[in-house]
């Protein structure tokens, strides 16, 4: 066992002999540890991870650089909210593992980690719908798992510590390349103390039918989880990557903070959808970002249910001439909620097309922003951007901003740009009460109506998921 | 069995509407209620329906003997109160069938769902009394529909739901003299024995074809006069000013 100098590595004694259950993902399980980082974060941290891990130096001293970076970027609080202030760094634990190897099969995965992925009903889609598995627990994935016939065809689905180890080569080229590590303070947090996530290869041609699917969970309290994902879909090969992530309800603050790289080489497409469901009590702060090549797609599908305050904007940089961007995202904010979000699109060649549609919902004191840029030098011509955004308030408490920046030099490109805000009137609920739906059940409705046209576009499995969420959060919102 | 109106005083905050309101409104029967602008015909049916816009300071509202004021809105529906509205609300993004459905199963107990197939069964027949296309089963509920259209949205919903006791608001407004008819036969098809109607209109016109039992005029938030339906020919005639020559009746 390694040691961190400055931290407890005592197993965590845990009398919770039960799961306490709430909503969809408020239930928790002790603590089972082997490796603990210990709270706060300082080289030390760093070199505990590398330990545990077993980096190689490289990443060791990637990781480093990365702290430093992280130490001496101060909060984004000239732009972004001030709640980021009450982050308190020194009172996360930044890594928790119980040591395992990442399972091929669930009769293997511990019985207390089995039974929370039984409960979020990730086994059931697997054998449903999904090409492969990702479970993560607290820092590191207990359950990995790719179809054999998948595998046959090349494709790579693995954690982010044996994709960096097995598949180096590849790894090597794109890692931090899309996302630097200076991006912004949580990029370099992330990459300093980063585990698990997915790598994920596609080889030239092979067109992955079946979504892969990652399952993000935080059990343990006083909790940082920061995996990473790269995913490289070779020239004309195509894939589909689900994400969902849950967190039980902690009396303290819990923090999540990814970095999702993705690569599309030559007429590849990536679709990458989130259905997450944080906590109220969550930060969830996470930088996401693809490049796409040539004639190449890339496709953010983006649910943003919970969390105290995300700050999230998918952004596509289209390299290749004919390359495609595309977000569509999904933000409810219900009271004490911050869903901050947008997208970001870079044209960086002739004839590329992006396009964003973002639709946000505020509930009684919950807040949306939208944040957008988009950006088409001047020497470059025929691109094409399109942006939507709709905010839906209910109740007259309810804040929205909305703060598009679209930067368009020249005259050889075409760009529109929509915004509508529109109100869940008092008559409106009293029409749908009348015909015998509770109030929680027409604000509901008017929800899924609101935000109709973007499910369609959801896998089936997953519209279904959004739709149990909805109806969750606007139950508790009534009271 | 009766919706029993008992009398009801409503006011919005600083005015009062409804000034002891007396009504008894059987099963089989279709009551009218006519009456100048501003007489509180559309409070009547607000206020029966639970609309928050509305306190009601005194006075009861029975559905077959349970008070129904401390009921919330959509509990009221649930025990058989049903309004068509005079100005339906347009709902984004839901379907008139999924609206339709989702009003059915909120009458079933929780975790049960209806039966798609009967349910589209039914909904098809009623669409068809109603001349309405199959397409609007898959439109908007009331989006971009004309105001006829709106009307018979209402009345589809009112023969989806089967209500104990159903108030048409104004429905007669808006439609021209075919919608008016093809609205009246899906009224008429569900006149029964079971079921009771409170019609409010400005105009004569409408009870030609959905035929009332009684005739009430509504002034200054009180019934003034009752009779049959000879009573909406008069007031058609005459106007309401002459309902005032005649001594004011105690309250039907």
């Amino acid at each position: 066992m390694v040691s961190a100098p400055d931290s407890t590595l005592e197993p965590v004694e845990n009398d919770i002999s039960d799961i306490k259950v709430d909503s969809v993902g408020d239930f928790t399980f002790p603590e089972r540890n082997k490796f603990d980082s210990g709270f706060g974060i300082t080289s030390k941290t760093v070199d505990y991870i590398s330990d545990v891990k077993g980096d190689p130096d490289w990443i060791r001293e990637f990781r480093h650089k990365a702290l430093k970076v992280f130490q001496d970027k101060p909060m984004p609080t000239h732009w972004a909210t001030k709640d980021l202030e009450n982050i308190h760094f020194d009172e996360f634990r930044y890594y928790l593992s119980d040591g395992q190897k990442p399972k091929r099969s669930w009769d293997d995965v511990p019985e207390d980690v089995k039974k929370t992925f039984d409960r979020l009903g990730i086994p059931e889609q697997e054998r449903k719908f999904l090409a492969g598995v990702e479970a993560q627990y607290d820092s590191e994935a207990a359950y990995s798992n790719i179809k054999a016939a998948v595998a046959e065809q090349g494709v790579i689905f693995v954690n982010s510590s044996e994709g960096l180890k097995e598949h180096s080569e590849i790894f090597k080229k794109w890692f931090g390349k899309v996302i630097p590590t200076g991006d912004n303070k949580f990029s370099a947090l992330n990459s300093a103390v980063f585990s698990g996530g997915s790598f994920i290869y596609v080889p030239p041609g092979v067109k992955v039918k079946h979504p892969l699917q990652a399952y993000f969970r935080i059990n343990s309290e006083q909790f940082g989880q920061f995996e990473r994902t790269l995913i490289i879909a070779d020239e004309g090969a195509e894939v589909m990557y689900m994400e969902g992530c849950t967190a039980p309800k902690f009396e303290t603050a819990t923090l999540h903070s990814a970095v999702v790289e993705l690569v599309a080489m030559k007429g590849a497409k990536i679709q990458y959808v989130t259905v997450q469901n944080w906590s109220s009590n969550v930060f969830n702060l996470v930088t996401k970002r693809g490049i796409a090549m040539e004639d190449a797609e890339v496709r953010w599908i983006d649910c943003n249910i919970g969390s105290r305050l995300t700050m999230k904007y998918p952004g596509v940089i289209m390299k290749g001439k004919r390359a495609r961007g595309e977000v569509i995202s999904i933000a409810l904010a219900n009271s004490g909620q911050h869903q901050d979000t947008g997208a970001k699109m870079v044209h960086a060649a002739d004839d590329t097309t992006s396009n964003v549609i973002s639709k946000s919902i505020s509930i009684g004191q919950g807040r949306s922003t939208y944040r957008g840029l988009v950006h088409i030098p001047k020497h470059l011509k025929g691109c094409k951007n399109n942006t939507e955004c709709d905010a839906l308030l209910i109740n007259s408490n309810s804040h929205t901003d909305t703060y598009p920046a679209i930067s368009v030099r020249g005259n050889q490109h075409s760009t529109q740009h929509e915004a509508s805000v529109s109100q869940v009137s008092a008559d409106q609920i009293f029409y749908l009460m009348q015909r015998g739906l509770t109030e929680a059940e027409a604000m509901s409705l008017s929800v899924n109506g609101f935000i109709n046209d973007l499910v369609k576009e959801f896998p089936m499995e997953y519209s279904v998921e959004l739709k149990r969420l909805i109806d969750l959060e606007m139950e508790g919102s009534v009271g | 069995m009766s919706l029993e109106i008992k009398s009801l005083h409503a006011q919005i905050p600083g005015r009062e509407i409804l000034k002891g309101l007396n009504l008894t409104i059987n099963p089989g029967e279709v009551h009218a209620i006519m009456g100048p602008n501003g007489s509180g015909k559309s409070t009547l049916s607000k206020v029966l329906c639970g609309h928050s816009d509305y306190e009601v300071t005194s006075g009861e509202v029975l559905l077959d003997g349970v008070n129904i004021l401390d009921m919330a809105v959509d509990a009221r529906s649930r025990a058989g109160l049903f309004l068509a509205f005079q100005y339906p609300h347009e709902i984004p993004g839901v379907s008139n069938a999924n609206f339709l459905r989702a009003s059915l199963k909120a009458r079933l107990p929780k975790g049960e769902d209806i039966d798609a197939v009967k349910f589209y069964k039914q909904m098809y027949a009623r669409m068809d009394q109603l001349e309405m296309d199959r397409s609007f089963t898959s439109r908007s509920v009331n989006e971009g529909f004309s105001g006829g259209e709106k009307k018979r949205n209402e009345i589809l919903q009112l023969m989806m739901l089967e209500p104990k006791y159903a108030i048409l608001d104004e429905t007669d407004s808006g439609l021209d003299i075919d919608a008016l008819k093809i609205v009246s036969r899906g009224v008429n098809a569900m006149r029964s024995e079971n079921r009771g109607f409170l019609v409010i209109t400005h105009y004569q016109r409408l009870l030609n074809y959905i035929q009332p039992d009684i005739v009430h005029v509504l002034k200054d938030g009180r019934i003034v006069k009752s009779g049959g339906k000879e009573l909406s020919l008069e007031l058609e005639e005459k106007g309401y000013d002459w309902v005032h020559e005649e001594p004011v009746a105690a309250a039907a």
